[in-house]
């Protein structure tokens, strides 16, 4: 178990205020000044050596991210720092608790990774259902400007920077980087085609970088405790600390913030209560959210839960969004409920997913009730197929990847239901 | 489409709402708003403005509000834009409503890690109320909505009325919650089991201290 002086976000469960004074006895804002010293491309290096890897899924390394922004802004083109704080891929809670009970992490955060990339501003963009949490974002920015942390010559430092806090307002698909661009500059959150990268025109047209709340929030910690205290705890490639968040079918869900790689046994174990009905009991895991394959229980108990260990699962790390299902759980409803997720938050854009979303999920719960035929379970997976990596963004990869994970290992449950339902018809027509 | 939200008829929502105008509370708050984005960049305060506006006829009408054409295009002229494009931008986001709801908007999240720990005991609860999904019931109190994944998926199942969000709920403690409002009693919000926000039921496996006191770890780093 990781030690609780290695963990950052202290204050996860808001026992503690989360207001400056009480955020500053913590030990945020200490000496951001110093931090911010030590240069640009210093703090780049830093955050490439500390191995930490982008946590809003895609586990892209942050430093080398930061380091593809321009390091001399054109006049009339400002660089951005977009921060993704869009949480909504279904499993998904950890932001929140950053941004309602650590938000000064966050913001301080994004001073100094804005600084690091050379950017004018920061804006935050959470979505829009979580009100209470924007409430406490907006008031602690405003903290932040009255303690002279923001705005001109920003924490002492001799840096001028701005956060503004952006609301969404109910769209799964401005989670994706670019669609979220999109939305902040006051359209339907449709995603762009890449190139051009966001680091090269992204928000008005300007270099913007988008990351994740997490990998912002920890910045700072990092660079207070160095780079080789994160590289310390994990496994190699995949670094540091990462905060879990378990849903389903265990006695005590959580949020907890553990070492990456930590095993998906000793994390439940440890602060989950164990299994629902125990071990046997269980069924299987979706590691990452609705977007990443579920793993049946067998591979999954004592996996490293990182994203190489989970990768070599068939699965993904994602944004570390735990949902556990034990053998109550009717799995092919299970996963035909996020077919429907998927079906409702398609932007609509590209065909194969506006129509492949829909017709996915019709197909999935006709499989559910067992009213198909078995030919339909690899038409189902060919469709797949056609949708996967044929979109301009990854929406459509990730409604057709849970579709392909309860094929691959449930497709005799799937048979079940079929024969059964054909054999009930056969003893009523007789 | 018989379930179709029923958007009163346009000689009459231009009736009540063709002279909409910002409150003098709201007012200073949309010029705040607009300050947020760089010069010739007002177009993306429309998203915010709408919410203000929604709440805005919401707080007018007694309801969680909605956006009624005439608003719409109110807010499209303060930024330059045309109506088309609010339009399109009001249809596109799920918490913009396009027609009027009840004065509790019941928003149940029904996503997988809510439908495993019991969303179907929450919807049950609010049909027992006489509720049907995307209809308001007959006295305009309660407008039944499933909605996707709201992000509280460690005190699931969760519903979100209005601006609260209401965790870890059973069939009973989501009809207590229902019974409070009707009764015009602000029910508890949070999680509706004795449990600290999305921390382990019946305390903190890690960083106990902090239950007591606002601790500072920094005296136990030690040099990497």
């Amino acid at each position: 178990m990781l030690a609780d002086k290695d963990r950052i976000f202290t204050n996860v469960y808001g026992f503690q205020p989360w207001n400056l004074e009480s955020a500053r006895k913590r030990g945020d804002w200490d000496n951001t000044k110093d931090l911010m010293a030590r240069g640009q491309d210093q703090i780049i290096e830093d955050i490439k050596a500390s191995g930490l890897r982008g946590r809003g899924g895609a586990g892209f390394p942050t430093g080398m991210k930061w380091s593809f922004m321009p390091k001399e802004p054109k006049p009339g083109k400002p660089s951005f720092l977009l921060i993704n704080a869009d949480e909504s891929e279904p499993g998904s809670c950890k932001d929140r608790e950053i941004i309602r009970h650590d938000p000064h992490k966050l913001i301080e955060g994004a001073l100094i990774a804005g600084f690091a990339m050379r950017a004018r501003a920061a804006y935050i963009y959470i979505r829009g259902e979580f009100i209470y949490e924007a409430k406490v974002l907006f008031a602690a920015v405003e903290e932040a400007y009255a303690a002279g942390l923001l705005g001109k010559n920003a924490a002492g430092s001799g840096y001028d920077f701005d956060v503004f806090v952006h609301r969404g307002a109910g769209a799964y698909i401005c989670g994706e980087e670019t669609a979220q661009i999109e939305s902040l500059e006051g359209k339907k959150g449709q995603p762009r085609l890449k190139p051009p990268f966001p680091a090269g025109a992204g928000l008005w047209g300007c270099p913007t970088t988008v990351n994740n709340v997490e990998s912002i929030a920890v910045a700072p910690t990092i660079l207070r405790r160095g780079a080789a205290w994160f590289s310390s705890i994990g496994r190699e490639g995949n670094k540091g600390t990462k905060l879990f968040q378990i849903s389903g079918h265990v006695n005590k869900p959580c949020v907890v913030e553990e070492e990456m790689g930590i095993s998906f046994r000793e994390l439940i174990e440890t602060h989950c209560g164990g299994i629902r009905g125990g071990w046997d009991n269980l069924l299987a895991v979706i590691p990452g959210g609705s977007s990443v394959p579920l793993v049946p229980a067998a591979q999954i108990m004592d996996a490293p839960m990182d994203f190489d260990g989970l990768k070599a699962l068939g699965s993904g790390l994602g944004t570390a969004a735990v949902i556990v299902m034990d053998k109550s759980t009717d799995i092919v409803r299970a996963i035909s409920r996020l077919s429907y997720f998927y079906k409702h938050e398609s932007c609509g854009q590209c065909t194969p997913c506006r129509e492949g979303t829909g017709w996915m999920w019709r197909v999935m719960e006709r499989l559910r009730t067992g009213e198909a035929s078995i030919g339909e379970i690899d038409m189902l997976h060919d469709v797949t197929k056609q949708v996967e990596g044929h979109t301009i963004c990854a929406l459509g990869d990730a409604a057709a990847w849970p579709i392909q994970g309860l094929i691959r290992h449930f497709r005799p449950e799937i048979e079940r239901r079929i024969n059964e339902r054909s054999g009930d018809l056969a003893v009523a027509a007789e | 489409m018989a379930d179709a939200p029923q958007i009163p008829d346009e000689a009459e929502v231009r009736a009540r709402w063709g002279s909409f105008a910002w409150s003098a509370e709201n007012e200073p708050q949309v010029k705040k708003i607009i300050a947020r984005y760089p010069p010739g960049r007002q177009q993306s305060a429309v998203m915010p403005l709408l919410d203000l506006a929604q709440r805005q006829v919401g707080a007018e009408t007694n309801t969680q509000g909605w956006l009624p054409v005439p608003v719409m295009e109110y807010i499209g002229a303060q930024l330059g834009m045309a109506y088309i494009r609010v339009y399109e931008v009001a249809t596109f986001y799920t918490m913009y409503n396009l027609a009027p709801v009840g004065r509790y908007h019941v928003q149940v999240c029904g996503t997988t890690p809510c439908m495993l720990r019991g969303s179907d005991d929450v919807l049950d609860a609010c049909y027992k109320k006489g509720m049907k999904k995307g209809a308001t019931t007959a006295d305009g109190l309660f407008t039944l909505t499933e909605v996707e994944c709201l992000g509280a998926c460690a005190n699931a199942p969760m519903v979100q009325i209005n601006d609260d969000n209401y965790e870890d709920l059973t069939f009973d403690t989501t009809t207590a919650i229902l019974d409070d409002l009707a009764a015009g009693r602000q029910p508890k919000i949070g999680p509706a089991i004795d449990r600290q926000t999305s921390c382990p039921e019946g305390g903190p496996t890690s960083l106990k201290e902090m239950a007591g006191e606002n601790h500072d770890y920094r005296g136990e780093w030690t040099a990497a």
